[in-house]
């Protein structure tokens, strides 16, 4: 029996990071102006995996990734810093999904890797601030959930020790196996990449991105299995194509619109003793303040 | 049409949570347009008598599942009970607090009915659409308006097709407003017997620390907020300085936080509090969308800034063109000289 843990990892436009350029001219978003990344805490969640398997001889991590073909960025990065395998979930019938056709077709996949012990994803993407897959992910797979997780002080056969974050203060709670985790940002760092591992596996690749490789990186990629990562389409997981990419998403944009300033007439001011001295007045004066 | 529910969150203190008492005041208005009553769910543990605290709200029934294990919330308990009236009643709109709670519970309950679900909407109303595709008209569909994408853009969701349609929204949004004390509403027991199972309560708590919230910077008349150009901790001690000889509280951009300057209770924002001070003071704030989302209904605001074009100084009524170590000393000389 081995303890198998699968980490849901998803890859974002650094949104924290918005430049100037990152809108086009008609209002839409400029994605090819901000870099891809690893989301922020699925990194968490990465880390807590992997002192999972620190501990435990019979522990095997394996990403799971949905997105486009570059999104094999995430699996690699997952695998430098101790993840053991990784699949990329893949297709344009994809395209569109909302929170609830994403989780549907990611329940697909753990489904296929069954069984599990743990589904262990970040609380929330940064592209959107949701919060919504993981816990949906866990209804899908008909499991329980524990959300905002900052440590696993216990992890045995049978049982897990999960200690909380919420608004207001820590709860600890117990909860048997199979389980859905969302880890929330205050649990540990992940660790830095390992160099032995970068090595390893800087070649893996997935088959599409196979296809512009020389011959003789592809005979390397026969030799070696470890650097192949599957890509699993629509067909693969027996999806419904119903309950995938727009026809799947409940939820529709209806409108989106620029920002548009409610310019006021801002008084503009120095830091002059004399400026500072006269806005105080007026504020004293007019009792927004004193 | 069918009706509009809240679900509502009993705090640490026993009582009805402020960000439902928003929603329910929300909700009353949504109901009235629609012209169909607003009902609520409450759950938990010893809740005799909770529906006084709602009905003033204009809450015409409340259901009520009181168990002894269902306080604290835990997930699957209150899923099921959720779900449960949710199937019977099956409502037109249900809408949550944007939550440790309300985060957890809706995407749950909206992946078990397969409908479309909005975290931390800004804004909720009413509107038409046509889908070109299948050529349907809908009427008075839920806008759930929310900024997106970096806070570049403000998208509207619907949910044409899936009930109900439901929505998140964060402590302070919406404003909290008694209808009438006298309202009257109808109280349904939940037969919490009947729907709980033992495999509900796997998940156990062994152990809770909580707080009652510290900082209540949604309430105070002043706020003085830093951002990332605060530059570190200790300048923000600077704020903390004229927030005292003010009487004010000290609030936060995102990237501040992030940064380390400043606790994330602090946050005002999309994902953070909504504030409507009578007076914000902007220090070292860029003014992105999904902070003004969270302090732009202030009545007065002063940005201080060193970049002349930072979007805040648009929406600010004074804009002081400076350094924050240099302008809040002297804010701080210059109140004390001039106030008696
Ligand atoms: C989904 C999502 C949700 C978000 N939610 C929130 C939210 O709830 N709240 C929030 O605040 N943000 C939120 N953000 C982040 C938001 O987009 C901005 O990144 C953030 O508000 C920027 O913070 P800032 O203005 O402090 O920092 P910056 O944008 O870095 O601005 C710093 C400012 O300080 C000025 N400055 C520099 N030095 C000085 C000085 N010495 N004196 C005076 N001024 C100086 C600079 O000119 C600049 O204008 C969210 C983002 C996303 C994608
Ligand atoms: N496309 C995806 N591929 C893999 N994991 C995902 C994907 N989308 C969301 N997740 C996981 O679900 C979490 C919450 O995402 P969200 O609901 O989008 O905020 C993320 O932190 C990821 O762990």
């Amino acid at each position: 029996m081995s303890f198998r843990i699968i980490v849901l990892a998803k890859q974002v436009p650094d949104t924290r990071n918005v430049g100037k350029d990152a809108m086009k001219a008609d209002g839409t978003v400029n994605r090819a102006a901000l870099p891809a990344i690893f989301n922020p805490e699925d990194l968490n969640a990465l880390e807590l995996a992997l002192r999972i398997k620190d501990q435990r001889k019979d522990c095997e991590v394996i990403v799971l990734t949905m997105g486009p073909f570059r999104a094999a960025e995430i699996v690699r990065e997952a695998m430098y810093r101790g993840a053991d395998r990784g699949y990329l979930i893949t297709d344009r019938k994809f395209a569109g999904s909302d929170t609830l056709a994403t989780s549907y077709a990611i329940s697909l996949a753990v489904k296929k890797l069954e069984p599990y012990n743990l589904v262990i994803s970040g609380r929330q993407a940064i592209d959107g601030d949701t919060a919504q897959v993981g816990p949906q992910t866990a209804e899908k797979l008909n499991i329980p959930q524990v959300t905002y997780a900052e440590d696993i002080p216990e992890v045995t056969d049978t049982h897990i020790v999960i200690k909380r974050r919420l608004e207001l203060g820590i709860e600890t709670v117990k909860a048997p196996m199979p389980l859905a985790i969302t880890v929330h940002s205050s649990a540990p760092d992940c660790r830095q990449r390992v160099a032995k591992l970068l090595m390893k596996y800087k070649h893996a690749r997935t088959v599409t991105e196979l296809q512009n490789e020389t011959k003789d990186y592809t005979e390397l990629y026969n030799q070696r299995p470890y650097l192949q990562i599957d890509e699993w389409t629509v067909d693969d997981l027996h999806a419904d194509v119903e309950m995938l990419g727009l026809s799947g998403s409940p939820t529709k944009v209806k409108k989106i619109e620029n920002v548009v300033f409610a310019h006021k007439d801002s008084k503009v001011m120095t830091s002059s003793d004399e400026d500072i001295n006269n806005l105080m007045k007026e504020l004293i004066e007019s009792h927004v303040i004193g | 049409m069918n009706n509009i529910f809240v679900y509502c969150e009993i705090t640490e203190d026993k009582v009805i949570a402020d960000v439902s008492l928003e929603l329910l005041s929300k909700g009353r208005k949504l109901a009235s347009e629609l012209n169909v009553k607003l009902e609520a769910v409450v759950i938990g543990t010893d809740l005799k008598d909770v529906e006084a605290q709602i009905f003033p709200y204009g809450v015409d029934v409340v259901h009520v599942a009181d168990d002894k294990n269902l306080f604290p919330y835990t997930t699957l308990p209150h899923s099921a009970i959720v779900l449960e009236i949710f199937k019977h009643e099956k409502p037109e709109i249900a809408i949550f607090g944007a939550t440790s709670i309300g985060r957890d519970l809706a995407p749950r309950i909206a992946s078990a009915l397969r409908c479309g679900l909005t975290a931390d909407c800004t804004s909720l109303e009413f509107g038409d659409h046509f889908e070109n595709k299948t050529q349907t008209e809908y009427k008075n569909l839920l806008y759930q308006i929310r900024p997106a994408f970096g806070g570049n853009i403000i998208a509207t969701i619907i949910n044409p097709e899936t009930r109900p349609q439901m929505a998140t929204v964060r402590e302070g949004v919406m404003k909290k407003e008694i209808l009438d004390a006298k309202y009257k509403g109808k109280v349904k027991k939940v037969n919490t017997a009947a729907i709980l199972k033992d495999e509900h309560f796997v998940v156990q708590i062994i152990e809770r620390h909580m707080e009652a919230s510290k900082v209540n910077i949604k309430n105070s008349q002043v706020i003085i907020a830093g951002g990332y150009g605060v530059g570190s901790r200790e300048n923000f001690k600077l704020l903390y300085d004229l927030a005292d000889v003010l009487g004010a509280q000290v609030g936060a951009s995102r990237a501040a936080v992030d940064a380390g300057f400043s606790e994330h209770e602090r946050q005002i924002g999309q994902t953070g509090v909504t504030v409507r001070p009578k007076l914000y003071i902007a220090c070292g704030i860029s003014g992105a969308v999904q902070h003004r989302a969270g302090m732009d209904q202030s009545a007065q605001i002063i940005s201080i800034n060193t970049d002349l074009n930072a979007p805040i100084n648009h929406i600010a009524d004074f804009t002081i063109i400076g350094s924050i170590t240099d302008v809040i000393p002297k804010m701080i000389k210059y109140y004390k000289a001039n106030s008696k």
